[in-house]
């Protein structure tokens, strides 16, 4: 560290270090995806070909609800301590600040989802070769949920209890993501093509990193407001 | 340029004075329009021959699907232009938009499902459009529900109209999303807008049923806004001289 | 003190929550070398002066200049300038005392940890840098929120209950601290519940803003 560290490189580092340091608030989401995909054979019994056919919808719906478990956590201790006051009034753009925080927070919770997913695809009898798809879909939707769930985290972290209220206001805004991830591996499973599936998959996470940062930003503003 | 025009937009006693000369005409031509569009929809324009006289659901089903995501958008404008300039208005038609557009969703679908059981023998579909208007009430359930959240009026204000200015974007993506995924998992089915033929004849009924629907959608409008206007102005004179019965000073008779 | 160039003023500002007035009217300058404790009564405003002051809060009519300029138009300039401290101290419990400096260092930057490590120093925390801040004291969290004063390169300083948890001791020194930077140039806004008390500090009373003042209810000088 010759230079100065840039405020985007030390916030980074920074909820890094505290995702590292709450360990338990970073599996928490994944043995919750553990425990709910397990949920399912026992509720629709463990024949084979049932769950190979529902495995990738099923994967992506739990994926999905697993990353809304840790949402809440993404500002909050930021509100609570003051420190996201400080961020808002220092002189650096708060798009790349947010952009730094939501980029620790999918390394933390999106990534190790990602890497988890196969495992508990095996456990649903995932067709061998749907788990690039399964991965890649995961990689780049997990991603894309982080940025547009962020918006939800800012709107509501000035209410004492916003975890329910994120589900329900991100939730809907999840479709093209759920439509598109679960339907590449569909795809893969049925040993067809899958890369039109995650291009536009790609689009999502390009067009999610240019605005939801920005609508990030003015939600924390009225929230630190409020 | 004269702006002059565009802060009065802002000023809520302006819209409410303004409005209450528009309020009775809005509601003859309202009702005259339902009335005429619903009698010649449903007795005069000619029977479709799949559907029989089923398919004269649509002179209900399509005006309010067109309106449902409309008030969308204007609920989502309003919001941007209260948090760009500021202003008082917008946002009390922002959060009266919410309920209503919440409103003609959940007609669209009842509708929809009663179409659909004559149609597909069934109350409820996974179709691309019935799905995307789903979709679309959660949204609007959201927006309600992030506006009671919050104590402080100024915060909901102005959360509430970030996230449907975020909706906006969204709104077309979850639309072809759903189209996409409707069409990958049922080829070719019966789809309900797009597949009868209609007759020139069964459209002009539909027109006006549509210019019908936006009237009384306007007329709802200004009527909770003007609500809305009441309940948060209560503290002002001007409101306190309109509920005594006095005529407000200032006002030019 | 007149002649000390103007570094923040004041313009016809107000601020209205939920359609209830907190002030109205609020005119006034301040000037590089001033430390001012804003006063006023539970309810008054104060925290809300110093957050519109710092940028926290937008929610304002009227207008406030930097150095002569619409703060909207400095704001780069304006938030290099600026310290502010929060009811809330910004400092995060999971982590040491030295990490959240850092953190704070990339805020301003080019501070060395030497230099931390001497701020820490100045506020009696060292010794305490790689402790993890949940194990401090509530007045030792704060000072370490304070010994962002130490190596601040920041001319304005607003300050809100920055004396909130401290001891005598600590009480003093900090306000040695405000006395030397105003006397170096600077500028300190500041409320506090505790009486503090030096020759140079000022006050801005915002009950003489409030939506019914009344002259009588000042009594103070």
């Amino acid at each position: 560290m010759a230079k100065s560290p840039s405020l985007f490189g030390a916030t980074f580092r920074r909820d890094l270090l505290l995702a590292f340091r709450h360990k338990g608030e970073m599996i928490n989401p994944l043995v919750f995806f553990l425990i709910a995909i397990s949920l399912i054979p026992l509720g629709i019994g463990p024949e084979k070909a049932l769950l190979m056919r529902i495995a990738p919808g099923i994967l992506w719906v739990m994926a999905l609800l697993a990353t809304l478990l840790s949402l809440d956590n993404l500002f909050r201790s930021d509100f609570d301590d003051g420190t996201l006051e400080q961020l808002l009034i220092s002189p650096h753009p708060l798009y790349l600040s947010v952009l730094a925080k939501v980029l620790a927070y999918w390394l933390a919770t999106g990534l190790p989802l990602t890497l988890l997913s196969p495992l508990l695809g095996g456990m649903l009898s995932l067709p061998s070769g749907a788990f690039i798809a399964l991965c890649s879909s995961l990689l780049i939707g997990s991603a894309a949920m982080s940025l547009i769930g962020a918006v939800g985290a800012a709107l509501t972290v000035g209410l004492r209890k916003g975890g329910l209220l994120i589900s329900l206001i991100v939730m809907p805004l999840y479709v093209p993501i759920l439509i598109f991830g679960a339907s590449a591996v569909t795809e893969a499973a049925r040993g067809n093509p899958f890369d039109v599936q995650l291009a536009v998959l790609g689009a999502i996470l390009a067009i999610a990193l240019l605005l939801a940062p920005l609508a990030t930003a003015g939600a924390l503003r009225v929230s630190v407001n409020g | 340029m004269n702006w002059q025009w565009f802060h009065r937009l802002g000023s809520p006693r302006w819209f409410y004075e303004k409005t209450d000369a528009w309020v009775p005409w809005l509601v003859i031509l309202a009702w005259g329009l339902l009335l005429v569009g619903t009698v010649w929809g449903l007795g005069f324009a000619p029977m479709d021959a799949k559907q029989k006289d089923s398919y004269r659901i649509i002179y209900v089903h399509v005006p309010v699907a067109f309106i449902s995501m409309a008030c969308y958008y204007i609920m989502a404008i309003a919001g941007a232009v209260g948090l760009i300039w500021k202003m008082k208005l917008p946002y009390m038609v922002m959060k009266s938009a919410a309920p209503i557009g919440f409103a003609f969703t959940i007609i669209v679908l009842a509708t929809g499902s009663i179409w659909g059981r004559p149609t597909w023998g069934t109350w409820w579909e996974w179709d691309g459009r019935m799905t995307s208007y789903l979709v679309l009430s959660f949204l609007y359930l959201g927006i309600i529900a992030l506006q009671n959240a919050f104590q402080s009026r100024d915060t909901a204000d102005k959360a509430s109209a970030i996230l449907a200015l975020v909706g906006t974007v969204n709104i077309p993506i979850i639309y072809k999303s759903v189209d996409w995924w409707y069409t990958l998992h049922q080829p070719a089915s019966l789809n309900l807008t797009s597949a009868p033929k209609i007759h020139i004849s069964m459209l002009y009924p539909l027109f006006t049923m549509i210019a019908a629907s936006y009237i009384f959608f306007t007329l709802v409008l200004i009527l909770y806004t003007r609500a809305e206007i009441l309940r948060r102005e209560s503290k002002t004179q001007w409101v306190k001289d309109l509920a005594s019965g006095v005529p407000s000073k200032g006002d030019k008779a | 003190m007149t002649s000390a160039p103007v570094l923040l003023e004041l313009h016809n500002l107000a601020c209205e929550r939920d359609e209830r007035i907190l002030f109205s009217q609020l005119n006034t300058r301040f000037y590089a070398g001033q430390a001012v404790q804003v006063l006023g009564p539970n309810g008054s405003g104060k925290t809300t002066l110093l957050r519109i002051l710092a940028g926290v809060s937008r929610e304002y009519q009227g207008e406030i200049l930097f150095k002569g300029e619409l703060i909207n138009k400095v704001n780069w300039e304006f938030a290099s300038e600026l310290l502010y401290l929060g009811h809330l101290p910004g400092v995060k419990k999971s982590l040491t005392p030295l990490e959240n400096l850092r953190w704070y260092a990339a805020l301003q930057g080019a501070v060395s940890d030497a230099q931390l490590l001497a701020a820490l120093e100045q506020v009696n925390l060292a010794g305490y840098e790689d402790t993890p801040c949940f194990q401090l004291s509530a007045g030792q969290s704060r000072r370490v929120a304070l010994a962002r004063l130490e190596f601040s390169k920041a001319s304005i300083w607003i300050l809100d209950e920055p004396f909130t948890a401290l001891d005598k001791a600590g009480i003093a020194k900090l306000e040695n601290r405000l006395i030397a930077h105003a006397s170096a140039g600077g500028l300190v806004l500041v409320t506090s519940h505790q009486d503090i008390r030096f020759p140079q500090l000022q006050t801005l009373d915002l009950q003489d803003f409030a939506e019914n003042s009344t002259v009588g209810e000042n009594a103070h000088g």
